[in-house]
């Protein structure tokens, strides 16, 4: 008996010291300190000089922990338990957040770098008056190309994907709503359409498409296009800039008929405890001189007009990642589709990927 | 009174391991059917079950997931069998099982990414194919490497079970057959062979059932040229937030590795649990 109860005593004792541990991780998921601030964001997402720098400045120490999906992202901030100040949702997402009443409105009071940012990135659908967010990066969704392979300039609609001499030579980026997406655009058709007979036609193009694709893979497809492993890929302009650091006989183009312009913004979760030090990050970001070294750094596209105009000639007239206006013109916004919706789009997307 | 004792230790022994299987074994496979009962409004519902079989989609995909596990389980016998026999021929069998077990020491996505360099058109492989005059092919993304990293992944654990039941095969038994004038393809397809069916079978059950949810490498290797029933079931829970009909898809999958288990189960039974855990 005296075994049996030494067995169960034991088994207590792991269970509590197993309950601690996780008590003791939960608490330290965003730290509770006063002088913090708990950024969660996406991984590599902002330079940490600019966080020391951040710290040197005003003394608030900046605790990142960092997610891979928006979709993490919110049912982590859901379920609660966490005390993150700030998070980067892209637009979608800012929509859906807003909706689950998971967002806290910005006091317009207390920012002061909010007439830097360029009046084409504010008050967009996604969140009118920018009532709840504060752009942190945009970019598109575009096609890169080895020069080695593709004559440069003989790709610049999404159609030219669908020529025959690049069979088996196109890589896609494994999203639902980015690659039926580009498919409606090429037909000129609304990348956030929910009309089942047209979604049914996208995926009948993309059908055709497949004896041209080659693989259909996520991050990966940086290694891939770096390594001259494919000819072409369909991605995101964040992941196009580091392809072309890697490699440069790669060039990005956005399809000039429409292609999906995409939005990741600042914004205070209802799980936020540090205003002061997160009214403080918010203007710090805002400053041109640190908004231009972000996005040096990141290689993203910055949404303030008084950084970009501090960024290198280079960058700055740099086409591939700051188009025209008339293609910015024709570029969409994701909306946040009701999941029956998504998984409309998921269906047929499953769909062509059996049949490719 | 010590007979008392003894028992009450043993039943202690037990509350471990009855704990671990309730929570993290019968648990988890109730949620999953209690889950797969509802649709995305979280409404109790039948039609999930509906639209998995009246799919052609998914129907398809649960053809091509057997079939692919299928492949991969017959090209591990094909390489784990032989070997296994040479195994308990050699002098020193534990250490070239250990050097065999190895690659199971290795994380599964760095065994990917390393079939990534090899594979790919600069890769190791591609190199070989140039010098020996064939000319560089596409190697990535095709079924064939899709099924040899596959098969590679899954060899350790076919061939521990047949060597074990070939190395408790009695050496009398081959001698007698010979000694009886049995010619060596009829000692091994009537002695050998079905005397060391217990290893096969348990082989292929450790074999078989992880193949039809495999969905790292269908992405990985395969490019998602080849979609399996994993892949779904990722999409379900991660994008779509569906996750009533990931979960119906889940339980498909877990009577699927019951008929396996149940077809491939049988006599071998006591054989097979000796041969895995040994």
């Amino acid at each position: 008996m005296k075994k049996l109860f030494s067995v169960i005593i034991a088994l207590f004792a792991v269970c509590g010291l197993l309950a601690f541990g996780a008590h003791h991780l939960q608490s330290s998921t965003g730290s509770t300190g006063s002088k913090v601030l708990n950024l969660y964001t996406w991984g590599d997402y902002i330079d940490p000089n600019l966080l020391k720098k951040f710290q040197k400045e005003t003394g608030y120490h900046v605790n990142v922990e960092t997610f891979d999906s928006n979709e993490a992202m919110f049912t982590k901030i859901k379920q609660g338990g966490t005390s993150y100040d700030l998070t980067v949702p892209s637009d979608y997402m800012i929509e859906k957040m807003k909706e689950a009443k998971l967002l806290l409105p910005l006091d317009k009071s207390k920012l002061t770098g909010m007439q830097n940012y360029d009046s084409r990135f504010m008050n967009l659908a996604f969140d009118r008056d920018n009532k709840y967010s504060v752009p942190y990066f945009w970019g598109t969704l575009g096609i890169i190309y080895n020069d080695k392979y593709v004559k440069p300039g003989s790709i610049q609609h999404w159609n030219d994907l669908w020529e025959q001499k690049y069979q088996n030579k196109i890589m896609l980026i494994d999203s639902a709503r980015d690659v039926m997406g580009f498919s409606l655009a090429s037909m000129g058709k609304s990348m956030n359409t929910t009309d089942p007979a047209t979604l049914l036609a996208a995926e009948n193009k993309l059908n055709r498409l497949a004896p041209n694709v080659k693989a259909v893979v996520a991050d990966e497809i940086k290694m891939y296009m770096i390594q001259n492993e494919a000819a072409v890929a369909v991605d995101w302009s964040g992941e196009a800039s580091e392809m072309l650091d890697g490699n440069s006989h790669l060039h990005y183009v956005v399809p000039s008929e429409g292609s999906n312009l995409w939005f990741d913004n600042l914004v205070i979760p209802k799980t936020a405890k540090h205003f002061k030090a997160i009214y403080a990050f918010l203007n710090f970001m805002s400053e041109p001189k640190n908004a231009a070294q972000n996005a040096e750094y990141i290689g993203y596209a910055t949404p303030n007009k008084k950084a970009k105009a501090l960024l290198p000639k280079a960058i700055r007239n740099d086409r591939q990642f700051y188009p025209d206006n008339q293609t910015i013109k024709h570029l969409q916004i994701y909306q946040n589709l009701s999941p029956e919706k998504v998984g409309l789009y998921n269906d047929r997307y499953l769909e062509f990927k059996m049949h490719h | 009174m010590q007979r008392k004792q003894r028992l009450s230790r043993n039943t202690a022994y037990f509350v471990p391991y009855t704990l671990w299987i309730l929570l993290f074994v019968i648990a988890p496979v109730l949620l999953l059917i209690y889950q797969s009962f509802f649709n995305i409004d979280g409404q109790f519902t039948f039609a999930n079950y509906q639209t998995y079989f009246s799919s052609s989609t998914y129907l398809m995909m649960t053809v091509n997931s057997v079939w692919y596990a299928f492949l991969i389980t017959l090209a591990t016998l094909l390489i784990s069998y032989p070997t296994a026999y040479l195994l308990n021929e050699t002098k020193h069998p534990q250490l070239w099982l250990l050097l065999i077990i190895m690659p199971t020491w290795i994380n599964l996505l760095l065994k990917a990414y390393a079939f990534i360099g090899i594979f790919s058109q600069a890769g190791i492989a591609n190199q070989f194919l140039s010098f020996i005059g064939i000319g560089p092919k596409q190697l990535l993304f095709t079924n064939f490497s899709f099924i040899f990293v596959a098969a590679y992944i899954q060899i350790p654990f076919m061939v521990l079970p047949i060597y074990n039941s070939i190395s408790e095969l009695k050496p009398s038994y081959v001698n007698a057959s010979r000694d009886l004038g049995a010619t060596n393809w009829q000692t091994f397809s009537r002695v050998i062979f079905p005397l060391t069916l217990p290893g096969v079978k348990a082989g292929i059950q450790a074999v078989f059932i992880p193949s039809l949810s495999l969905f790292m490498l269908t992405r990985l290797i395969g490019g998602n040229k080849v979609i399996t029933l994993g892949t779904a079931i990722e999409e379900h829970f991660l994008t779509t937030m569906n996750w009533g009909m990931g979960s119906t898809i889940g339980v498909v999958l877990i009577v699927a590795m019951v008929i396996i288990m149940w077809l491939t189960g049988g006599s071998g039974k006591r054989h097979a649990r000796k041969g895995l855990t040994k």
